[in-house]
């Protein structure tokens, strides 16, 4: 079946089978490898992309429900927010195999738009359902306050 | 200095067709002289702009190789760290080996360690090399060129590097130059040096070979036995043609399974679930958890099989006929999953005399010596083009090359021709084996009334990793894989009369090295004990820790000496309810101390301090994030992972069973480096063995419980 979705502000028309999940769609047909494949049951966070701006993962997310919302990937993130928590991410160093962290960053780019100065329990609410195997999770804490601090800078 | 290098010599023009290839540049096999690159060596190159390529010749699984290897030749060669590139090695056990193990192979911590002379030759050598060229196009003598940060200049004279390229052509290249000592040192050591893979890895353009896709390419998934060591029978296909995107299956050569070939993953995985296959299982493990527990209780009930150390069991309990203490206990461990983040995968495809692998691949001599004995090739038919790897922990190199033969396979049953990707779903890789193997330790400690040690007698059940593999030889030794006790019979502690048997547990199930081994569980083992030991006879544990070392010997000294760093840094008090436990694998010292609290049997581990002596620091930032890495993935596993079977199938699936480590789990954690101007050693697993052990003890301390049967949430404890 054809399907229009709106990715990273592009227009795209893929032919999938109903039912696929958004994130076989994203990496298979439109070749967007940022976004990761991890568990498929939607436990990991790796395939964590951005519904309406929102992290949703999409692993567990049928193509069917896309509609015409908006989905962005790691290779579709430009603004502000984004820029400032790659950067922290970077000047703390904190990825180790890199596997998972575009799902970090997508859900600390989340977090971070809709709550700019999150506390401590709000960061871990957020960040709970993404799974880092190398555990960088000290550093990931560190990036989002870091970020945080630099976006009200 | 590798022989190879030596009688390589200067690498240029049509000679280095290979080299070309190697560092990724144009193929047309010529270096054109003053329009290319300099390719010194085989690790280092240069191009027109300045910028150097270090050729990696070990993966990068997150651990820093990338980072650590490309310091060591910008450190000789003064270069600029952001004109420093990166290339992974092709498939080669000559030129790319990793010089501890003869063969080209990431593991064992000892990616740095091999290479730290080996790299920083090469960058010696590239130096050598400019300051030559540079002297002869500027016409001063070589003592008046200096090289600072990437910048060659004599006088008022500068130049980057790859201004001299033509002049360098002309020179023959000095195979034994000179490297730095410890104190010219600029990079090595410094706090701070930004990691290679940053960038890529937080933009999302970092490739994996699961990001791998080649024109007319098809997807594998493969239907596995439910049960280990099961064949196919048959296969009834009629559920699976239903799915879009479904375009065959076909039985593996080795009847371990049907290969489903799909359009994309997807369609993959959902066709393969609907297969239906039919089984033999006469020669399939059948036994469940609890019925494999039972017979490793036997195994340590019933002498041993082998005796590993020269004092005999029955020697070892006369020494403690009198004792005034004895610490008596049994411990197990379960089966581990290493779960890397990227589920195995990798693409093979035909090329003109062979076939060529894309994948995060840890041992391209295994995989190369593997498949071409499947495929009936040479081993230099096989190519392997190796990617950034989402984790590994130890599972993606094995001597069966299990994902590789898998793949080769499925390639083959479809005619050799299209190219095929291999996708393990996360329930593949968790029921898939290659485990950490279960184990049982029974030990009993004497000690007499003022808390000094008379005797220890041990055994050990576990089932050996290397025994019947190429390995043995290395490995195994008066029939016993030392994978099984090392961190036990090597121990740093002075033990008298200590004896230690060990007997074989066998199965079908494959097991596997898993982040730091043996050490995994006999750390736990030791640590616990020692712990146990302190509180009967009354004695602090550092202190009775450090009373068991011999400071006169220089491993001793050092174990003491990190042991103490611990202490000091966490303000360590003799009472204290905290928890503490030190190592030494992979040739280095690591000690931990433990903060938790508990509350209802609910534990939260508060803080971890842990100090790690693994001599030179080459880049003491990405030491600090192995210490945190190794200790939060020891965490999760000690706290709460294990893989049970029932009647030989096994029973978690994915992460909501086989729960990791989570952002909500993670202590703080502060790092102390002990400064050391030894050779460097291993930090990719060291931090792993003393972790669980100094939680348990902390447990104990706050609780009175005593944890000897993993995982912890055993004994009721659950994890936030």
């Amino acid at each position: 079946m054809l399907y229009k979705l709106k990715v990273n502000g592009k227009a795209q028309e893929v032919e999938a089978e109903p039912g696929t999940p958004l994130l076989w769609v994203i990496r298979d047909e439109l070749d967007l490898t940022g976004t990761k494949f991890g568990c498929g049951v939607a436990a990991c966070g790796a395939c964590t992309v951005h519904f309406q701006g929102a992290p949703i993962r999409s692993c567990s997310f049928p193509i069917d429900a896309v509609g015409e919302n908006e989905i962005t990937t790691i290779e579709g993130l430009e603004d502000k927010t984004a820029k400032v928590v790659q950067a922290a991410w970077n000047e703390k160093d904190v990825v180790q195999c890199g596997y998972c962290q575009s799902g970090q960053i997508m859900s600390a780019v989340g977090l971070l738009k809709q709550n700019p100065s999150p506390s401590d329990a709000e960061i871990e609410a957020a960040m709970q359902g993404n799974v880092c195997r190398c555990a960088t999770y000290v550093r990931i804490k560190d990036a989002i306050k870091t970020a945080a601090k630099n976006l009200e800078a | 200095m590798s022989q190879t290098i030596s009688r390589r010599g200067f690498l240029k023009s049509a000679a280095a067709g290979s080299a070309v290839m190697m560092v990724g540049l144009n193929a047309g096999g010529l270096l054109a002289v003053g329009s290319s690159d300099i390719v010194v060596n085989p690790f280092v190159s240069i191009n027109q702009d300045g910028e150097v390529t270090v050729v990696i010749k070990h993966f990068e699984m997150g651990q820093g190789t990338t980072t650590g290897l490309t310091t060591l030749v910008a450190e000789e060669l003064d270069a600029d760290w952001q004109k420093m590139k990166i290339d992974f090695a092709p498939a080669d056990g000559i030129r790319y080996k990793n010089l501890f193990f003869g063969a080209q192979l990431t593991g064992g911590s000892t990616a740095i360690a091999n290479s730290y002379m080996q790299y920083r030759e090469a960058g010696a050598m590239a130096r050598d090399l400019l300051v030559r060229s540079a002297s002869t196009a500027w016409g001063v003598s070589p003592n008046q060129i200096q090289i600072r940060n990437g910048v060659i200049s004599a006088g008022n004279k500068t130049a980057h590097f790859g201004e001299f390229i033509k002049e360098a052509m002309a020179l023959k290249l000095n195979d034994k130059p000179v490297t730095k000592t410890p104190d010219q040192f600029n990079l090595i050591g410094k706090l701070k040096l930004p990691r290679k893979d940053s960038q890529a890895k937080t933009t999302g353009q970092a490739m994996f070979a699961m990001d791998v896709k080649l024109p007319g390419m098809l997807y594998v998934a493969i239907h596995r036995s439910p049960k280990f060591g099961g064949k196919v029978s048959s296969f009834n296909l009629d559920d699976a043609k239903k799915i879009g995107g479904f375009v065959d299956a076909k039985v593996l050569a080795n009847k371990a399974g049907v290969a489903v070939y799909a359009k994309n993953t997807w369609a993959a995985f959902k066709a393969r679930d609907a297969l239906k296959v039919s089984w033999d299982f006469s020669g399939a493990e059948t036994r469940g958890t609890e019925e494999m527990r039972a017979e490793y209780k036997k195994l340590v009930d019933e002498p041993a099989m082998f005796n590993g150390l020269p004092t005999t069991k029955e020697a070892a309990n006369t020494a403690m006929q009198d004792a005034e203490h004895l610490v008596e206990a049994d411990f197990q461990f379960p089966f581990l999953s290493h779960a890397p983040m990227e589920p195995l995968n990798c693409v093979i495809e035909k090329t003109a005399n062979g076939v060529r692998f894309h994948d995060g691949c840890q041992g391209p001599s295994l995989v190369q010596g593997v498949v071409a004995y499947v495929l009936g090739l040479e081993q230099s038919q096989v190519e392997v083009k190796t990617f950034y790897a989402g984790g590994s922990f130890g599972r993606r190199a094995n001597v069966n090359s299990d994902y590789h033969v898998e793949a080769a396979l499925a390639f083959q049953a479809y005619g050799g021709q299209t190219p095929v990707k291999l996708v393990w779903s996360r329930e593949d890789d968790i029921r898939g084996g290659y485990y950490r193997p279960m184990s049982m330790h029974r030990a009993k400690i004497g000690l007499d009334a003022n808390g000094q040690l008379l005797g220890w007698d041990h055994h050990v059940a576990a089932q050996p990793i290397m025994k019947g593999t190429p390995f043995e030889a290395m490995v195994v030794h008066n029939g016993i894989d030392h994978t099984s006790v090392e961190g036990l019979s090597d121990t740093l502690y002075q033990v008298p009369n200590m004896s230690m048997g060990v007997s074989d547990f066998k199965s079908v199930i494959p097991v596997l090295w898993w982040r730091s081994v043996g050490h995994s569980h006999t750390a736990f083992v030791m640590e616990s004990l020692i712990d146990m030991a302190a509180a009967k006879a009354k004695r602090d544990p550092v202190e009775l820790r450090l009373s068991l070392l011999d400071q006169a010997d220089a491993k001793g000294q050092r174990m003491a000496n990190t042991i103490k760093t611990a202490r000091d840094m966490a303000n360590w008090k003799e009472g204290d309810k905290r928890g503490f436990a030190s190592h030494f694998s992979f040739n280095t010292y690591v000690a931990v101390v433990a903060d938790v609290s508990v509350k209802a049997k609910q534990v939260h581990v508060d803080k971890l301090y842990i100090a790690v002596d693994c001599g030179v620091a080459i880049n003491p930032d990405v030491i600090k994030a192995q210490m945190e890495g190794g200790a939060g993935f020891a965490l999760g596993a000690i706290a709460r992972n294990e893989v049970t079977l029932d009647k030989g199938e096994v029973i978690e699936a994915n992460f909501p069973q086989y729960q990791p480590t989570r952002f909500g789990d993670m202590p703080e954690i502060e790092v102390e480096i002990v400064r050391s101007n030894e050779a460097p050693t291993g930090v990719g697993e060291p931090a792993v063995p003393p972790t669980g052990p100094a939680i348990a003890n902390a447990i104990y301390a706050v609780t009175g419980v005593r944890i000897t049967d993993l995982p912890m949430t055993k004994a009721g404890f659950t994890f936030s």
